[in-house]
């Protein structure tokens, strides 16, 4: 019991990376058309919003401080970032501490910035030629991403760590009388995605604009004739897609140090995914990706890898292949949308 | 000649032309001038060439005939490669059998995949590839160790059986790869005033079979069944709707693609006796798509120049540094020569992959068929011009 628990457990976190990925895709796919192949390099730009924000709030300055000598009697140099200056030390050291939960709000402008740059400046060309061009165009531009952000960064993974108060571990299994440790961020980054998805989802839901991009997922031309102008709502929608996908960039550092090709490595589950779920369909690309996040943690147990040894590798792949030979259009695929 | 029309036998004398002679035509520097960085005539480089060009042909004939592309392309090269480096390690040094088993064994791993992924088309078909080119690299990775070795990558050892072979040479090392006695890695070097022209039996050995490899892809664009492949990359619907099983002629075709691709592998493996599982991740696969787009998928001509292009500048590029940019520049006042190097400092060294994907984004925005559309292009404007001129005197003349 607290194996499988546990094992849910794991599947979440990366589940709900798949999710948010995979949501963004599906949200550009349904209503642009475009097969966006630069999509894990938008989730690696978040990443690296968090590398940065941090490394902007530790920017400092030497002092030389009297009052403490080294060894040979001569003061001290001590650093003091200007953060920690201004807000006096123990403010501007919880604002240091938390820098991936502030990067949030840096990465939503620069995401959205990004996704409209994206947009106008390119895909926009791309909605009538083939998706295989689609595919190749977004795919070179990955690279060039993943090649800037390496020039930039370095090659190397570079550790971010979660503020202080969330690094920790917590009983988990309290809730069912069991004791199941559990990295806490894990969990935050859990139930932050829920809370994404949730606003997406009631955004698209409840809103008049939702409602517009709805009707233009549903038929855009007919929405077009009406008058209303669909290729700029479309346009913000992939702005918050980006976005999204930044978001879940931004989370994932302390989880795994970034790095500038994990936006490649996430790339290829993410299009398994979204072609689990259904192309096209919202509902199916979240529901896939914690079910597959799920899959891929139960698989890795050693009591399942001892009957059936490299299963952990490529549960999902498995799964992807029999889903798309049995079931064209995905599990919650809209009928008749990308069938053939 | 050899059943090609003028135009197909041109081309074909032109590529062998180019091949044969590659160890000239690339070595156009003296060994000690400065330029000599811009050599691409070592037998290591010319391989290289000459392997990418076949697997690159190998996915034109998928890609460019049909219309399927396909992101796991580099998974036949992978398999190509093991068996190569299996037969090296069990039978003999020689590379006949390696090649051939290297071309089978890929050959059926293709009819497996291919089979498969071809029951969908457009985008999913790609997802599929990719998907079991992921799957393969990761098998390779962990539970095949056994038959990849995992990380370390197959290697030669001294106690393999080799059993028409010996396991050791006489002097206790590892035995070299070899055409019948021909070491493929003897080089014959032929110092011409201040050049140096290397002539390598490994790299002739590829060039030979290249040329046999873009013979038969010339073959198939131009026969029935190539037909019949770009009737379905043009309309498959109409080609269902007439009847027709559309099946079998692309799963042909893939099969031959990944046979292709295995002979690639199994070529790289006879020329340097190991074999990685990297070969096979997806950024591998994508390098073959990007060689033919830049070539021009869907000509015969294309990807090789395709993959010369990409290997080429790999190589080069990758070997220009801030020192030898400042050579360059020298000519320039202090402060305007830093700010060019500056400017195409990140595009040079390790950054050659970002200017391999701007140009790969320029190349699919404005020129969809690759170098070789362009060079059309070019040859159509100065025709035009000339025409033009022509047809200005000509409107002239009647006045007069």
């Amino acid at each position: 019991m607290d194996a499988i628990l546990l094992q849910i457990l794991n599947g979440l976190d990366k589940g709900s990376a798949y999710a948010l990925i995979a949501l963004g895709l599906t949200l550009i796919f349904g209503t642009l058309g475009v097969v966006n192949f630069a999509h894990g390099a938008l989730f690696m730009i978040g990443a690296f919003c968090a590398v940065t924000v941090q490394r902007i709030l530790n920017l400092s300055y030497e002092v030389v401080d009297e009052t403490q000598k080294d060894f040979l009697g001569n003061p001290l140099k001590v650093k003091t970032s200007y953060v920690e200056s201004w807000f006096g030390p123990e403010m501007g050291g919880a604002i240091i501490d938390w820098a991936v939960p502030i990067a949030i709000l840096f990465a939503i402008p620069i995401m959205i910035l990004i996704g409209f740059v994206m947009e106008r400046g390119l895909i926009k060309h791309f909605y009538k030629r083939e998706h295989a061009d689609q595919i190749l165009v977004t795919f070179g531009l990955a690279i060039v991403l993943q090649e800037v952000i390496k020039y930039f960064y370095g090659a190397n993974p570079i550790q971010t760590a979660s503020p202080e108060a969330l690094s920790g571990v917590a009983n988990v299994g309290a809730l069912f009388g069991t004791e199941i440790f559990y990295p806490v961020w894990r969990i935050v980054y859990f139930f932050f995605s829920v809370v994404i998805i949730g606003g997406i989802f009631s955004f698209l839901q409840f809103t008049t604009f939702g409602m517009v991009v709805r009707a233009g997922m549903a038929d855009r031309e007919t929405v077009g004739l009406l008058g209303i102008n669909i290729d700029r709502r479309f346009t913000i929608m992939f702005g918050i897609a980006a976005a999204v996908a930044g978001l879940a960039g931004v989370m994932y550092t302390p989880i795994n140090s970034p790095n500038y090709h994990m936006g490649m490595d996430f790339l290829v589950l993410s299009f398994v995914v979204v072609v689990v779920g259904g192309m096209g369909s919202l509902p199916g690309a979240v529901l896939a990706g914690f079910m597959l996040g799920i899959l891929e943690a139960f698989a890795s147990m050693n009591e399942i890898k001892s009957i059936l040894p490299g299963i952990d590798q490529i549960i999902i792949y498995v799964v992807a292949i029999i889903i798309l030979l049995t079931r064209p259009r995905g599990l919650m695929g809209r009928k008749g949308v990308m069938e053939e | 000649m050899f059943g090609l029309d003028n135009k197909d036998t041109r081309l074909l004398l032109v590529v062998a032309v180019l091949t044969l002679c590659a160890p000239f035509i690339l070595n156009p520097f003296p060994t000690d001038s400065a330029m000599a960085q811009f050599n691409a005539g070592y037998p290591d480089l010319m391989q290289r060439f000459v392997i990418f060009g076949i697997f690159a042909i190998g996915f034109n004939i998928l890609f460019g005939l049909t219309g399927y592309l396909s992101f796991g392309h580099a998974a036949f090269l992978g398999v190509g490669s093991y068996s190569a480096v299996w037969m090296f390690k069990l039978l003999s040094m020689n590379v006949v059998p390696a090649i051939l088993l290297s071309v089978v064994i890929s050959g059926l791993f293709a009819l497996l995949i291919g089979f498969v992924s071809l029951r969908r088309s457009g985008i999913y078909f790609s997802i599929l590839t990719l998907a079991f080119a992921q799957m393969s690299f990761n098998l390779a990775y962990s539970v095949l160790t056994p038959i990849t070795n995992g990380e370390t990558g197959l290697q030669l050892t001294l106690d393999d059986p080799r059993v028409l072979g010996v396991s050791a040479t006489a002097d206790g090392s590892i035995p070299v790869t070899n055409l019948f006695g021909m070491e493929m890695r003897s080089t014959f070097e032929m110092a011409l005033g201040p050049w140096a022209f290397q002539f390598n039996a490994g790299y002739y050995l590829c060039a030979l079979i290249l040329l046999a490899a873009f013979y038969l892809s010339i073959r198939i664009f131009r026969s029935p069944f190539g037909m019949m492949l770009r009737a379905v990359k043009s309309n498959q619907q109409r080609m269902n709707y007439t009847g027709l099983n559309t099946k079998p002629y692309t799963l042909a075709a893939f099969v031959i693609s990944g046979m292709y691709a295995g002979l690639a592998g199994g070529l790289m493996a006879s020329m340097d006796p190991l074999a990685g599982a990297e070969r096979m991740q997806w950024t591998a696969s994508g390098e073959v798509v990007l060689m033919t787009i830049l070539g021009g998928a869907g000509t015969l001509i294309g990807p090789v120049l395709g993959a010369g292009f990409i290997k080429y500048f790999e190589n080069i590029f990758s070997k220009i540094n801030d020192h030898v940019l400042h050579s360059w520049f020298s000519f320039m006042p202090d402060g305007l020569e830093d700010f060019v190097v500056f400017i195409i400092h990140p595009f040079i060294g390790k950054g050659w992959h970002l200017t391999l994907g701007i140009l790969f984004m320029l190349v699919v925005v404005f020129l969809p068929g690759g170098l070789v559309e362009g060079g059309q292009r070019i040859a159509k404007w100065v025709k035009g011009r000339k025409n033009k001129d022509d047809s200005a005197s000509a409107t002239k003349t009647p006045a007069e």
